[in-house]
Parts: C-alpha cells; structure tokens; sequence
C-alpha cells in the first residue's frame, strides 16, 4: 500500500510542470479531423440514426435531416439548429450525425428546384416527427402537384375530416418537412393565402416560383 | 389535442444531447487523453475507437448522464485495453526503469511508429517516456489529473475506482515519475 499525498497537487508536480501541456498546442484541429474521420465511417457504417446538412436556397441555408426512411425535417434558416435537432433526437433518435454524403441526394434537388429545373422531389418523407390526424393531412399536402394550389378544407376532407380545417390549418403550420411536402400549396377557400410555417413572404415566393402565383397577386387572406 | 404535435412522444428522452453536438463538445478534451496517456501513434485509432462505442451506446444512455465523465472512461478503458493487449504480444518489454528509448512500451509496439514522436516532443522527451513507463492505469490516472485538469472525483469514476485509490494512483505515479526523472537529470 502506498501513502497519499497530503499536501495538494500544485506542490506535488514539482520538476514536473511539462506534464500540464503534454498533450501538445494542436488538438483542436487535429480533433476536427479525426472527428469529420469518424463522422464518415460512422455514416457508412450505418450508425447514424439520422443523418443532416445544410442545403443552399434563396432564403438562406436549409436544414435537411434524413432518417434511414426519408426526408424527416426540412428547416428555415430562422429557426434554431440547435433546437431543431434536440427535437429530433428526443423524437427519433439522438444518434445524429452531419454528412454531406448522406444527404447530397436532397440538397441537390432543393438546389434543382429552386433554380426552376425541378417539379417534383424523389426523395421518401418520413412524418416521424408528426402523428394523427396531422400526418394525415400532410400525407394529403403532399399529393397536391406542383403549379396548383388547394384549399384548407380540400386538405381537411381529403385526410378524412372535412370539418376539420383548423385543425389541418394547424397540421400545415407545424410541417415539419416545408417546401417537399408542399403544404405552401394549400390555401383559404375565398382566395386568401393563409398563413405559412416559414412566413408568409415565403409562400408568395415559392408560389410565384411554381407559376401559381401571379407576379402582382398580394392578396392576404 | 396536445398529442397532435408529434414531439410530445418523445420526452422521456430528451435531454440527450444530439451526437455531433456531443462529438463537438468533446473530441478535443478525448483527443488530449488519448495523445497523453496513449501517444501520437495510438491516438488515432484510439480515438475512432472510443467514439464508436460512443455511438452504439448512446441511445441506451440514462437521462442527464455527464456525458464528459461517460466518454472519458470509455477512452480511458479503450487505452488500458489496448495497453494490456500490446504487453501480450511478444515484443521486449524493456527494464520499466530504463530511461533509454523503449519501443516495447509503446502500445503498437512498433518502433517505426515512434519515430514521428520521437520528433514532435523532443523537448519533453524524458518526461514523455517516463509518463508512458508508467503501469496504464497510473498513465491513465495522471493524465486525467494533471493533462485534463480533472477532480480526483472525476479521475475515479473513468478508472471505474474509488477516489480514494485515484488519488492512490496519482501519487504513486508522480512519485514514480519524479524518480525517473532525477535519474535523468542525474545521467545528463
């Protein structure tokens, strides 16, 4: 058995000192790329749960988050990434890892549409992050084709509860995958837009983008 | 109405942070460790290592874990392993009070890998060997102490030991440690 120090450390390291930085001036980069390292093999090798990066759009850059299933989150530049993605592991999964790869395939044809070069996106949608009545009226959103627009209680009826236009009013508000599902495609019967998950401003643009806006219309509902 | 939102479902699991935040927050902190107690050499894929147990563990995690202290100890348990694994090959273990280079301690054993050491901490050299001589639970526990600044409450729960017999390990480790020292000085 050996004895312990009595006295604290400080006067314990004497003639030691080079202990303290022994781990040399450069581990934060050498980190960083042990760590992108590990984010690849981690991905390929299935690992992740989820999988997200950053997609390039005219309002800035997009959140993509894709489960082995799909396409699960889409976020505006506003919302907080942070929070966005402590949702995401609370509601599917923390095993949450960043990759380029694992998502080129999205970000690419976010890219496409926005440059007016894409109708429809071939990527799967996973409503993890969404149950009931609501996925039911996204589910619906989703059929409502580029160029075209439906209105709140066409969505209502069509996830099986025509009464229920609040309610899928509120569905829409909170789509957790914006644009791919297009629930900027639905729209107040009398003509109005409605309201929008990522601002009404948005939806102008994203309508205007489709041709199912004219360039002048303003009318808010 | 409240379970339309979907996220409502997962709430006895929040409070795990997300795991690039996670890697984020501590590659640095790991990456440190690994260099210290284990060398440049090993330290690389030691530390793919100890993130991928990371990874496969993490969803099973417990609520407000200390994430820090839970990645550490699987580093530090990554370095003892393969400490333990690098003594049972047959390459010679030097004499562990022989000050003069001893590529047997070097957890991949092999000496080209030590060149590249040899280089960047010239300057500690001494210091460095006589760290690395150290038993790897000792190594381990002085690196946490002194390297990474931690409590002997935190150099306890890595080791997976009291922190009594932490605070044990430190200071038969320094002295151990001092005593090679002095013998280089005394050699210079």
């Amino acid at each position: 058995m050996w004895m312990p120090f009595t006295e604290d450390d400080a006067s314990g390291l004497d003639g030691l000192d080079g202990l303290t930085d022994l781990a040399g001036a450069d581990a934060e980069p050498r980190s960083r790329a042990l760590a992108e390292r590990f984010e690849a093999v981690a991905v390929e090798e299935g690992l992740a749960d989820v999988t997200y990066d950053f997609a390039d759009s005219p309002f800035g850059a997009l959140l993509v988050a894709l489960t082995r299933r799909g396409l699960v989150k889409l976020d505006y530049p506003d919302r907080d990434v942070d929070r966005e993605l402590e949702a995401i592991a609370a509601g599917v999964s923390p095993r949450i890892i960043r990759s380029a790869r694992a998502t080129e395939a999205v970000r690419r044809q976010l890219e496409e549409y926005f440059e007016g070069k894409r109708r429809t996106f071939d990527v799967p949608v996973d409503l993890a992050l969404s149950s009931g009545f609501a996925r039911r009226v996204l589910s619906a959103a989703a059929r409502i084709p580029f160029g075209s627009v439906a209105t709140y209680r066409e969505v209502a009826t069509r996830a099986g509860n025509a009464r229920a236009t609040r309610a899928a009013g509120n569905a829409l508000g909170s789509n957790p995958v914006p644009i791919v599902v297009p629930c900027h495609r639905v729209v107040r019967t009398g003509g109005g837009l409605g309201g929008y998950t990522g601002g009404l401003a948005r939806k102008m643009a994203l309508l205007r983008l489709e041709g199912a806006l004219g360039p002048a219309a303003s009318s808010v509902g | 109405m409240g379970g339309s939102r979907g996220r409502s479902r997962g709430i006895e699991r929040a409070g795990i942070r997300p795991f690039q935040a996670f890697l984020e927050e501590n590659r640095e902190i790991v990456y440190r460790f690994l260099v210290a107690s284990a060398g440049r050499g090993n330290a690389d894929d030691l530390f793919q290592e100890t993130f991928l147990a990371a990874l496969r563990a993490y969803p099973r995690l417990a609520h407000g874990s200390n994430l820090r202290s839970w990645v550490l100890s699987i580093a530090t348990h990554k370095v003892i392993d393969a400490a333990r694994a690098a003594r049972r090959r047959p390459v010679a273990v030097a004499d562990p009070d022989e000050v003069k280079p001893d590529p047997g301690r070097d957890l991949s054993g092999s000496p080209a890998d030590n060149r590249p050491e040899h280089l960047m901490l010239d300057p500690r050299e001494p210091l460095w060997r006589a760290v690395r001589a150290l038993p790897a639970k000792q190594q381990a526990a002085v690196v946490h102490r002194f390297v990474l600044d931690r409590s002997y409450q935190e150099v306890g729960m890595a080791l997976g030991c009291s922190e009594e017999a932490a605070r044990a390990n430190v200071s038969e480790a320094v002295r151990k440690l001092r005593e090679r020292m002095n013998h280089v000085d005394a050699v210079h």
